[in-house]
């Protein structure tokens, strides 16, 4: 079949297309994002039903109802999303999963756009589920399409876990053909009722079907052993792209280990979960030293250490052999493999330290409305003594750069507005949370119920840009124009809630309207509206797009 | 044969861009392609790289090693200094001419020339003026890879034809202009 170049993100999207889908749904997040973005044009030219969500916890709600109906859902979402999702995750896999259920959680090691390192593979085994752990963009289609037929196999949601580098990564993926769609056929109720007595019925069931999904991952083709003409003394492990930067080093390795007349080490990869408790101790058979390579948390590790003395020497995350945090790279893992550093070109000045160069970290772009909206909230705490600023997940949290230097805590979705909440109750006189709008959708809207129940003194300050900016400018959930209807819908006092245009010109004005707020003991809602620069561009390009005409037809070159 | 590329830039200036139309012409020379990008949080005016490796053999990492680049292509100087760790000693760098000032202790340029003069391999393109010169301002990410051209397994022709099929929706003016903003560009790094 054909061969395409496509983000890991984009094959996840044709193989779940591919295996039938009914519907997907998810959050933005990178690196996940471009699963859906790729489901979503899908969708407008006639494929399966594909849709941005509230939150990961609504995206996988609709999705096990799409299940329930006994037709194929996916949800995607960043790896921090399926601590939003974790209640329907952890409670659906007792339930009788019928259409087949993925759930596509893509994590960010090195935290290049996150604010932690979770490993979801701790999430499937945690909810006694298989995880598929694809290293290729070839496995990231492939691996999608079977995670399907396994989650109508096993009756269980299927974490699909991808990595940053390999959802953003881009390669040739040979498809197949597409598989229809499962016909409408509920599921049976008594599997989908978590009553007590039913609950405790379906999570014996689940126990049970361990031993089959146990068996299955023993018999993956991708949980490859290889121990045949190998060094069966120092073997190794690795897993997902861990087994990529071995390979990348293996012809080094060998060479190395040649001239000093040894093998190759006798290996086994893993790619599908529960782990292959066999294939492991196959491997280890006779083994002295276990060298484990894994991306993410040491999860294969801590398994193989367990807490009691063994005669086995491993090497890994925990031992310090390989650093604890970060993501791996080619680079990274040459040291336990016992090699040197690749030879290369070097400017005796940078080498040396003489001439250091300055850092370059992401900003507010030019222009941002954000920039002035914090700019605001700067000039109208001047002089207040006991202000506490809680920030949210998005651009926005790029003000806690030079030159505003706003926020005080950025932790999670939504989390702005009830630490503002909390730093109020605790004795702070001005507590001023800022979330966007996308966020406060997102998780925003209960913590305020809360606020506006108890009458904090606090004031959250909603920056509404109309659009997902940080993830590349998804459309907001719903209009603008909701979320003042939205605020005062849960009571907040009408007199309290200003809607204010983020301007440079109107900074002074806009300064004084929001220290009054700030002033005020009570619940106040300040909303900051302009569209953010990056949409008008997008827009303008789609407009732009819509009236262009084909050419190009006359010209030579390859097709 | 294999080429390992690191395409070096701030966030906003189109890096992906160009190491797509590469990506896609060496695909459609039938070479396997892996290209590892940049999204998310560090694309707002920080410095941002792609991995780009091409190859007749299995690509086992979609990263480059340090060390294993044959070229390093930078939409700006200042960045392209960021990752010359990654240049195998054969290795070529180049680089637009045009910083990109957005940082408050930006080095004085001429220093950062010299540095980049130092390799053994490097050229620095005017990338603004030529690609002015091929009537097209917005065409310096052309020039840049017309600039690179010389250094890539993809024959000229070859890179034009997939440069005019990804810009098939423009009008054909503007397809003459990256046409000839390619070839300012590899005349440049010829010269």
């Amino acid at each position: 079949m054909e061969e395409l170049a496509l983000l890991g993100d984009e094959a996840v999207a044709l193989g779940a297309i591919h295996a039938g889908l009914t519907a997907a749904y998810g959050y933005p997040g990178t690196p996940s994002t471009e699963i859906m973005e790729r489901l979503i044009a899908e969708y407008e030219s006639g494929g399966p039903k594909a849709a941005w969500c509230a939150n990961e916890k609504t995206a996988l709600e609709a999705a096990l109802g799409v299940s329930f109906a006994g037709r194929r859902a996916m949800v995607t979402m960043k790896h921090v999303g399926l601590n939003v999702a974790a209640d329907p995750f952890v409670n659906g896999a007792l339930l009788g999963i019928k259409g087949g259920l993925v759930i596509a959680v893509a994590d960010d090691p090195g935290m290049h756009s996150s604010q932690n390192e979770q490993d979801s593979r701790f999430y499937a085994a945690f909810a006694l589920v298989p995880c598929l752990e694809p290293r290729t963009q070839q496995e990231a289609y492939d691996l999608t399409r079977e995670a399907f037929d396994i989650s109508e196999q096993f009756h269980v949601p299927v974490v699909l876990r991808l990595v940053t580098r390999l959802s953003h990564a881009r390669s040739g993926v040979r498809v197949s053909p597409q598989r229809s769609q499962n016909p409408l056929s509920k599921a049976d109720k008594r599997e989908w009722m978590l009553l007590p007595a039913y609950a405790r019925r379906r999570y014996a069931s689940l126990l049970e079907r361990q031993a089959a999904m146990l068996d299955w991952s023993e018999k993956h083709p991708v949980n490859r052993l290889e121990i045949e003409n190998r060094d069966r003394n120092r073997v190794v492990i690795t897993t997902g792209l861990g087994g990529n930067y071995y390979e990348e080093n293996l012809a080094d390795l060998k060479r190395a280990l040649q001239e000093r007349g040894g093998k190759e080490p006798a290996r086994l990869h893993i790619g599908a979960y529960p782990l292959p408790q066999n294939l492991i101790r196959r491997l280890c058979e006779g083994a002295e030293e276990i060298l484990v390579i894994e991306e993410g948390q040491p999860l294969v590790e801590q398994k193989l250490r367990g807490i009691l003395p063994q005669k086995h020497i491993i090497h890994g995350k925990m031992d310090g052999t390989l650093p604890a945090s970060g993501e791996l790279d080619p680079d990274v893992i040459r040291p336990a493999l016992g090699l040197p550093p690749r030879p290369a070109l070097s400017i005796p000045s940078l080498q040396d330290g003489s001439f250091a160069l300055p850092g370059r970290p992401p900003q507010l772009c030019n222009g941002c409305p954000h920039g002035d909206s914090y700019a605001t909230i700067k000039l109208a705490v001047e002089g207040l003594e006991s202000v506490a600023i809680t920030s949210d997940i998005g651009c926005y949290a790029l003000g806690a750069t030079p030159p505003y230097d706003i926020p005080e805590t950025i932790v999670c979705m939504g989390a702005s507005v009830n630490m503002a909440k909390g730093a109020a109750d605790a004795g702070i006189q001005h507590a001023i949370g800022v979330i966007g709008d996308s966020t406060f959708l997102h998780s925003g809207i209960t913590p305020l119920i809360d606020a506006i129940a108890s009458n904090t003194p606090m004031t959250l300050v909603i920056l509404d840009n109309s659009i997902v900016a940080m993830t590349g400018c998804q459309d907001t959930i719903l209009p603008s124009e909701n979320l003042s209807r939205l605020v005062l819908g849960l009571g907040l006092n009408p007199e309290h809630l200003l809607q204010l245009e983020a301007k440079r010109s109107n900074l002074e004005a806009n300064a004084e309207l929001l220290r009054k707020e700030i002033l005020y003991r009570g619940v106040s809602v300040v909303i900051f509206k302009r569209e953010c620069i990056e949409a008008i561009k997008k827009r303008q390009k789609i407009e732009a797009a819509k009236k262009a005409k084909p050419a190009c037809e006359d010209r030579g070159g390859q097709a | 044969m294999k080429r390992d590329i690191i395409l070096a830039g701030v966030g906003g200036q189109g890096i992906l861009s160009v190491a797509a139309i590469i990506a896609k012409a060496a695909v459609d020379q039938g070479l396997k392609v892996r290209q590892s990008e940049v999204h998310g949080m560090s694309q707002r005016g920080g410095a941002v790289l792609a991995h780009l490796r091409l190859s007749d053999s299995t690509i086992y990492s979609d990263l480059v090693p340090k060390g294993e680049a044959d070229l390093i292509i930078s939409m700006e100087p200042l960045e392209s200094l960021r990752y010359t760790a990654w240049l195998n000693p054969a290795g070529t760098l180049v680089s637009a001419a045009e910083p990109f000032i957005n940082i408050p202790a930006y080095p004085e340029l001429e220093i950062i020339y010299s540095m980049i003069r130092s390799l053994p391999r490097a050229v620095i393109v005017e990338t603004q003026n030529l690609a002015k010169e091929s009537g097209l301002t917005r065409a310096a990410n052309m020039v840049l890879i017309g600039a690179a051209s010389p250094y890539l397994p993809i024959a000229p022709e070859a890179m034009e034809g997939t440069i005019c099929e990804l810009f098939a929706t423009k009008e054909p003016a503007v397809i003459d202009a990256n046409i000839k903003a390619f070839r300012l560009g590899r005349a440049a790094a010829k010269a």
